[in-house]
């Protein structure tokens, strides 16, 4: 091994060990340098630029700046989109008008988050307890079944429909949940395989559902339901006019976070979790019940992907259709990397969530002015992703074990045990 | 092969592992490196065999200064080692697991097993080493695997073994056995460095030693010393060897275990039949070679595996597949073998781990939700009463040492209300003056009349311990003694013969 790279690698995982905080700022900073050199490397007036390298000196300047002002209003965009504008946010301060301009960055950024995070604190809790819950999605998809059913079918006073359509929503993701956790805890099954391939079964009931006669919307050939009850919908926070979608749904997300805190840092089932997690030899011997801790932690984990599910739907597009939770919008998904990159820890993942969905939204707003492609916003995601993985990594590849072993530890077990 | 360790420091953060370390070990002489665990030992030799890189000093092998950039480096200047844990491959036979990494190869790379084969003939029959080289290494017993092991270093042309804390899986008998081997191999002019922290050894064979303790090297003794002499060196204390132990009045059985047959992992009855009883304030040793059953016994009477056949009963109460829950319930205390495994989580902070089969009991949770406060103030108290050396009640367990981790299991259940109390292996990998400790807080609870198992294969530990001493072999009770029995009586019941007096 070059011992440039093996001391390169020390170093790395000398600065990494620290904390995880440094870890993942490293990891954000990397991520963007990466998305830079793909700016860079894909945008033709870029190219052009260096190519005036060969006529003379003088190119090199230009080169620079035409480089610089790529990237620069590039990621200047996806702030601009996700976060805040600068310009429209001064202009709102000074003369008191256009706020909702202003904000709809933020508050777009906030829409995506929402289910987003309910759905990854769900992945959290499994990952804590050691189950690799890789089906969040379609338990997503049939909490918002359930919960459009609910929402559709039933009229009620919003006292009772809306926390009946998100009962219901949970309820959903339970019963996708239970099959997994009940065939592994008691014939032993995989849950990687059971609930990957339940996805699937979801999402063609999904498409079953949407076509029956119950859920489909009236005088339609096309897989969409009715829209929800207005009292059965999460209302933008500031109210319909405003045109800001942000919802009292990230309400029920902070909620969340909150109640995952204390489930895994105060209640005694979140101990059993946890130890169960950390070593079930050990859990077994103290006495806990593994088949009870499995299926439970499938029902939490379960409800907590039908809720988000469900908020989702009665939170943006008040309906579900054939596409709900389908290919890019599956947040079921992109939740196990957030999960990830928050450590499973609930304040982890609340911070992953506003980024990734930053990201996603910024993406989008990016690729409107300047035409890169929102599937850089994906990389940039990724890569942040590995770079917070390959600590663990490299330690595990140059057995680097130190004596601050358990400082940086696998944020999942991965596939087996 | 002459080597000399010059100021070896090797520092992990703030902590000093090795603190200039000076060593010789000559051609020929066994050099026994004596010290407690977390004492530096085996940072030393993981420096020696280029695992680990020094923060200072030398390593000189033959007058010349080395550095050994990996363990292949180490291997090819012909040092070998013998670790703890074998590191063999249990699905290979002895030849392949003893040229694994340098295998003798004809044309094209095709493995040259006949080469392999006449080799280690060749190696074995020099150093009086019997093993078949077409035997599977998961088929053959603990010291025919530590066997292979020398081999495989030898095979490589070692000059200088290092061998750590070999006779921790070893039957009395087969501890004669590698002596006989250390001392054939230093006839032939190897150098041996040989890790240990047990005195008895450390006299039969020693030429000289080295006693480490916090990462510097404290004294160098002869084999001629007492073993209390010895054991202040190393504990840097006077230490009291012998375990006392007041008469103490037996009462009515505590544990009744009748025809018990328990299948391993493989579906092999690792007990069958055994029938034993435990009197309240009686310790009952079970001695046995490893992998004799007494770890599917243990694990059984824990609720950790199932029975097939057979009751256990304790004060009375039938626990026969009750799960860990009622059992612990029922009030028994148990040490696993493997604290790592099945007495730990590694992760989680003392405190925790002090109240890891308690979690819901008053007043460390109420209504579902911890009291995290009662937790860390209960913790507090049995960090203190037990002497478990932690920075505080918050640091995760696998940062404490060995020693500290078996204490951290010992105090937990300790401290509970318990009728019956079952430890495996008590006291392995722990230095002495955490032995005495463990040793006492046991006799304590006999004192108490509860009713104890003792599954140890320290010899010495079973005969200190064991107001009975039954041995284990094959599944089977071979015989029940009292300790004033002779170690070579246990010692052949260990071996299944079962033609001597019982008591």
């Amino acid at each position: 091994m070059p011992r440039a790279f093996t001391q390169f690698a020390n170093a790395w995982v000398r600065l990494t060990s620290k904390s995880p905080i440094v870890v993942t700022f490293f990891a954000i900073v990397l991520g963007l340098l990466i998305g830079a050199l793909i700016i860079i490397t894909t945008t033709p007036a870029v190219l052009v630029s260096w190519r005036g390298l060969f006529h003379s000196w003088g190119g090199l300047g230009h080169a620079l700046k035409v480089t610089f002002d790529n990237v620069g209003s590039a990621y200047r965009d996806m702030f601009s989109g996700s976060v805040v504008n600068p310009p429209e946010f001064w202009h709102a301060l000074t003369t008191g008008k256009n706020w909702n301009q202003a904000l709809t960055p933020i508050s777009e950024t906030l829409t995506y988050a929402t289910p987003l995070i309910i759905a990854s604190i769900g992945v959290g809790l499994a990952f804590q307890t050691g189950i690799f819950n890789i089906g969040a999605n379609g338990q997503a998809i049939l909490g918002g079944i359930a919960g459009a059913s609910v929402a559709t079918l039933i009229h009620l006073p919003m006292i009772l429909h809306l926390p009946l359509t998100m009962l219901a929503g949970i309820a959903g993701g339970m019963i996708a949940g239970s099959i997994p956790g009940l065939l592994k805890a008691f014939t032993g099954a995989h849950e990687v395989i059971v609930t990957l391939m339940l996805n699937y079964v979801v999402a063609l009931f999904l498409i079953f559902s949407l076509l029956s006669t119950a859920l489909q919307r009236p005088n339609q050939s096309n897989d969409i339901s009715r829209n929800f009850d207005p009292s059965a919908q999460l209302a933008p926070l500031f109210g319909t006019a405003s045109g800001l979608r942000v919802s009292w749904g990230i309400f029920i997300a902070l909620a969340v976070v909150v109640f995952a805190w204390w489930f895994l840092d105060r209640s005694s089932l979140g101990f059993d979790f946890r130890v169960t997690g950390a070593n079930p030899n050990a859990a077994r011997a103290s006495g806990i019940n593994a088949k009870a801790v499995i299926v439970m932690v499938f029902l939490l984990s379960g409800g907590l992907a039908g809720l988000a599910g469900v908020v989702q739907a009665s939170s943006t597009t008040h309906l579900i259709d054939g596409g709900f939770l389908i290919g890019n919008a599956g947040i079921g998904f992109t939740a196990i990397t957030v999960a990830l990159l928050g450590r499973n820890r609930p304040m982890g993942i609340l911070w992953a969530s506003l980024l990734f969905a930053a990201l996603g939204v910024g993406g989008r707003a990016m690729q409107a002015s300047t035409g890169i492609p929102l599937d850089l916003a994906t990389v940039i995601q990724s890569a942040i992703v590995l770079f917070v993985a390959t600590p663990v990594l490299v330690k595990e590849i140059f057995r680097l074990h130190t004596a601050q072993t358990g400082a940086v530890q696998l944020a999942t077990k991965g596939w087996s045990s | 092969m002459q080597l000399e360790l010059r100021g070896i420091t090797k520092r992990f953060g703030s902590f000093t592992a090795n603190d200039r370390i000076d060593l010789v070990v000559e051609p020929g002489q066994i050099h026994c490196l004596l010290g407690e665990n977390g004492a530096g030992k085996s940072t030393l030799m993981n420096v020696l065999f280029g695992l680990l890189h020094p923060d200072e000093g030398e390593i000189i092998l033959d007058g010349e200064v080395t550095n050994f950039a990996d363990s292949g480096a180490a291997v090819r200047r012909g040092i070998g080692m013998v670790h703890q844990h074998f590191m063999l491959v249990p699905v290979f036979t002895v030849a392949e697991n003893v040229i694994l990494g340098f295998e003798p190869t004809k044309s094209l790379g095709r493995l040259d097993y006949e080469k392999a084969a006449v080799d280690i003939r060749r190696v074995s029959k020099a150093f009086d080493l019997e093993v078949d080289p077409d035997a599977i290494i998961e088929e053959l017993p603990v010291g025919l695997q530590q066997r292979v092991e020398i081999l495989k270093a030898l095979n490589h042309d070692a000059e200088l073994l290092i061998l750590d804390e070999p006779t921790a899986v070893l039957t009395p008998q087969e501890i004669e056995a590698l002596m006989a081997i250390m001392r054939s191999l230093a006839a032939a002019g190897k150098s041996i460095l040989f890790i240990t922290h047990k005195l008895k050894e450390v006299r039969a064979i020693a030429d000289v030693i080295t006693v480490i303790r916090q990462g510097r090297v404290v004294a160098t003794a002869k084999p001629t010393d007492s073993e209390e002499q010895l054991a202040s060196l190393m504990v840097g204390r006077d230490v009291n060897l012998t375990v006392e132990k007041p008469a103490s009045t037996t009462g009515g059985n505590i544990l009744e275990i009748r025809d018990l047959v328990v299948r391993d992992d493989r579906g092999i009855a690792a007990v069958n039949g055994v029938t034993l009883d435990v009197r309240a304030g009686e310790i009952l040793a079970l001695a046995g070679v490893q992998g004799n059953g007494q770890t599917e016994l243990v694990e059984a009477l824990a609720g950790i595996r199932s029975v097939e056949s057979g009751t256990i009963t304790i004060n009375g109460r039938d626990i026969t597949n009750c799960s860990p829950r009622q059992i612990l319930d029922a009030g028994l205390g148990h040490v696993p073998e493997d604290r790592q495994r099945n007495g730990l989580v590694l992760s989680m902070s003392v405190a925790d781990n002090l109240v890891l089969n308690t979690p819901r009991r008053h007043p460390f949770a109420s209504r579902g939700s911890r009291n995290l406060a009662a937790v860390n103030s209960y913790a507090e108290t049995l960090v203190q009463n037990f002497d478990i050396r932690t920075g505080s009640t918050q640091a995760v367990v696998g940062s404490l040492s060995g020693g500290n981790q078996q204490k951290v299991i010992v105090a937990r259940e300790l401290s509970r209300t318990l009728s019956f109390f079952v430890a495996s292996q008590p006291t392995r990998g722990l230095d002495v003056g955490s032995i005495e400790y463990v040793h006492q807080q046991i006799v304590k609870q006999r004192g108490e009349g509860l009713g104890i198992l003792i599954v140890s294969s320290e010899l010495d530990e079973v005969m200190a311990l064991g107001d009975r001493i039954a041995v284990m072999h094959q599944g089977r009770i071979s015989g029940i003694v009292t300790p004033s029995a002779s170690r070579e009586t246990i010692g052949l019941l260990m071996a299944g013969v079962v033609e001597v007096a019982s008591a």
